[in-house]
């Protein structure tokens, strides 16, 4: 159990990077990804709401969708969409730093595909609870590692003379691209024996 | 007679202006304002699924029933859909047809299904979609938002095809699964691999850069070589004032 | 200018009344779609399952749905195998001949690729105690290298007769000496094995209670 949860885990943060392998959460990895310490705060409030995510998807699966399928999708996206407004109003209430920390990417992050992505991955793959919020962690990391990498990366080339023809998006996907098969190096960690 | 000769030609003006106006909506989102190489929208679909050309036109075929559906829809109740409750309504109406393509792609088509994957009930997060309707269907008649709908979609699978039919023939030596170039031939099998979506479409939107820039520098040219003329006639005129001609 | 007034102050009744009626008509849409397409995809569904059945157990030609839970393994009833919600106990396939003859069970198995899981299904022969077919149902190895364990002939006719005693072992490509061996895949190795540890890890798993399953009939 702890070794399949431990594969859940490395599987969805590098081997199956979302954003490096799955294209999932594109929106923010080049959007916000000019300075490291922005970075990481939208990774950890990446992490937070889709472990939020895991659980509704896990609830909304075991209690409401066994009956009826056909709203797995609409239920998805309403439920998780409200739910992560209520928690941004708790946290608002409850504890003004860390909203000040994150709270400004709660909105940007409730539309993304990531979200959802990981809701129906999970439900497809079947999924429990537990395995589901490791999986959340585990996509959230990778999610953070990626944008974090991509931010620094973006720093740096700040200081260079970049030919003007290759600035802005053509340059971040060829970065992304050389990033993603960096990533494909992990693949195999867990069948070499 | 001359009134209604008048009358006429302004009708066949303004029927004529209206057709410009459809034609300009129609093939902004092919070319001007495509969705994919120049507002870059609608990226995860875009690199996700575009290892072949059939994938890619696929994802492009449920894109284009999904925002053709969801813009009619949008635009014909526009007048009665509050303004504070719009977009939650937009995602009502956009998952409802996303789930119906993908209810009938499961039945009808299971192998592109299978190919797919939850890519297809990604469609509902697709910024083109949900963009369309903010941007236009709220505000436009519903034939003008058709056309533009119609214009975005196809150029989203134009976008698409271009990228999976890329990816196929430098990744696998095939499209749409026919091989080309024979048994001898070694594929950049990394082109069919995700690292080959990013690659693929960065080198894309560089080639397009390049060509904006050189018509750039060809139109900075030709301005260049007309002042150079006006300016060396002005001297030819002031020399011949001089000599007092 | 009605229109006007109800556009800047919209009162909460008519926005509740607009997101309940677009509820309402996705709904309807959505029930009307699934009902249409319910039958057609669970054919497919079934087809799937029945081509891969056949496909490992070669000679079936019917098959039945065995399930284990309560530490035992059960024929599905009709009923049971109709029901809408599939229960997510385990489950393998008896495949029979033509002349009602058991033939052999068909067995599916996920294991951890190189990639992600490979998920496959295979058919085990109680009689012979030997692997008889093999075919993979789903792997995301990587095409042209990891994806051989789909494409390469030599390596799947190895698995159309393979002994299970006293295990399964992956041996070196040509190094083959005992019918209990299977020779890795050149530019394939790690999914190759993969597949060789996921059959011998599901049929050590299952053989229990298929032996307990035959002794009693």
């Amino acid at each position: 159990m702890a070794a399949d949860l431990l594969w859940i885990f490395i599987s969805a943060m590098v081997i199956n990077n979302f954003t490096l392998y799955y294209f999932l959460g594109l929106c923010p990895f080049f959007g916000v990804s000019d300075r490291i310490s922005t970075a990481l705060r939208m990774g950890l409030a990446n992490i937070f709401v889709l472990l939020i995510t895991a659980f509704c998807a896990w609830f909304l699966n075991t209690y409401v969708l066994s009956h009826a399928p056909y709203l797995r999708l609409i239920s998805f996206i309403i439920v998780i969409a409200s739910t992560v407004q209520f928690v941004e109003m708790a946290i608002k209430k409850m504890s003004p730093v860390l909203f000040k920390a994150l709270g400004i990417f709660l909105p940007l992050i409730t539309t993304n595909c990531a979200i959802l992505g990981l809701a129906l991955f999970a439900t497809n793959k079947g999924y429990g609870l537990l395995e589901g919020l490791v999986y959340a962690l585990g996509a959230g990391g990778g999610l953070t590692l990626a944008l974090v990498i991509m931010a620094g990366i973006r720093e740096e080339s700040k200081l260079l003379e970049i030919p003007k023809v290759i600035e802005g998006t053509a340059l971040n996907l060829i970065i992304a691209g050389i990033l993603s098969m960096a990533f494909m190096g992990f693949a195999g960690l867990f069948s070499t024996s | 007679m001359v009134a209604q000769h008048k009358y006429l030609f302004s009708e066949t003006m303004k029927n004529f202006e209206e057709a410009a106006r459809y034609h300009e909506e129609f093939i902004k989102g092919l070319w001007k304002e495509n969705p994919v190489f120049v507002a870059v929208l609608g990226m995860c679909p875009a690199l996700a699924v575009t290892n072949t050309a059939i994938n890619g036109l696929a994802m492009g075929g449920a894109t284009l029933f999904v925002l053709t559906f969801s813009s009619l829809l949008v635009s014909s109740f526009r007048r009665y859909i509050p303004k504070e409750v719009r977009i939650t309504t937009f995602v009502i109406i956009i998952a409802t047809f996303v789930t119906i393509v993908d209810f009938l792609l499961q039945a009808f088509l299971p192998a592109i299904h299978k190919e797919l994957g939850a890519f297809v009930a990604l469609i509902v997060v697709n910024c083109l979609i949900l963009g369309r309707q903010e941007a236009f269907s709220f505000k436009n008649p519903i034939r003008l938002a058709m056309v533009d709908a119609l214009g975005m979609a196809l150029g989203f699978t134009f976008a698409l095809f271009c990228l999976g039919a890329i990816r196929e023939i430098l990744g696998n030596g095939s499209l749409f699964g026919v091989s080309l170039f024979g048994p001898s031939f070694e594929p950049w099998i990394v082109m069919i691999l995700p690292p080959g979506g990013f690659l693929s479409l960065g080198f894309l939107l560089l080639f397009f850069n390049w060509l904006k820039q050189r018509q750039e520098q060809k139109q900075s040219l030709v301005y260049l070589a007309d002042t150079v003329a006006e300016v060396a006639e002005k001297k030819d005129s002031i020399i011949s004032l001089k000599r007092g001609v | 200018m009605v229109e006007q007034e109800q556009r800047t102050g919209t009162s909460s009744t008519r926005m509740i009344a607009t997101l309940g009626i677009a509820g309402l008509f996705s709904g309807l849409a959505l029930v009307a779609v699934f009902l249409f397409t319910r039958p057609i995809i669970e054919a497919n569904q079934a087809e799937a399952l029945r081509r891969a059945v056949f496909q490992v157990l070669p000679g079936s030609s019917s098959f039945q749905t065995l399930e284990f839970s309560n530490d035992k393994l059960a024929l599905l009833s009709v009923e049971q195998e109709n029901n809408a919600p599939k229960s997510k106990n385990p489950q393998i396939y008896a495949g029979y001949s033509k002349s009602g003859k058991l033939l052999g069970f068909a067995i599916p198995g996920e294991e951890a690729g190189f990639q992600d899981k490979i998920k496959a299904i295979f058919g085990y022969d109680p009689q012979r105690r030997m692997l008889i077919g093999f075919e993979v149902l789903d792997s995301k190895e990587t095409p042209g290298l990891g994806d051989k364990i789909i494409k390469d002939k030599y390596f799947r006719t190895s698995l159309t007769s393979l002994e299970i005693d006293p295990k399964i072992v992956a041996v070196k490509p040509g190094q083959k000496t005992a019918a209990n061996q299977v020779e890795t895949i050149t530019g394939a190795t790690i999914s190759s094995k993969t597949v060789i540890r996921l059959l011998d890890k599901t049929i050590r798993r299952w053989l229990p209670s298929i032996n307990i399953y035959l002794a009693k009939q």
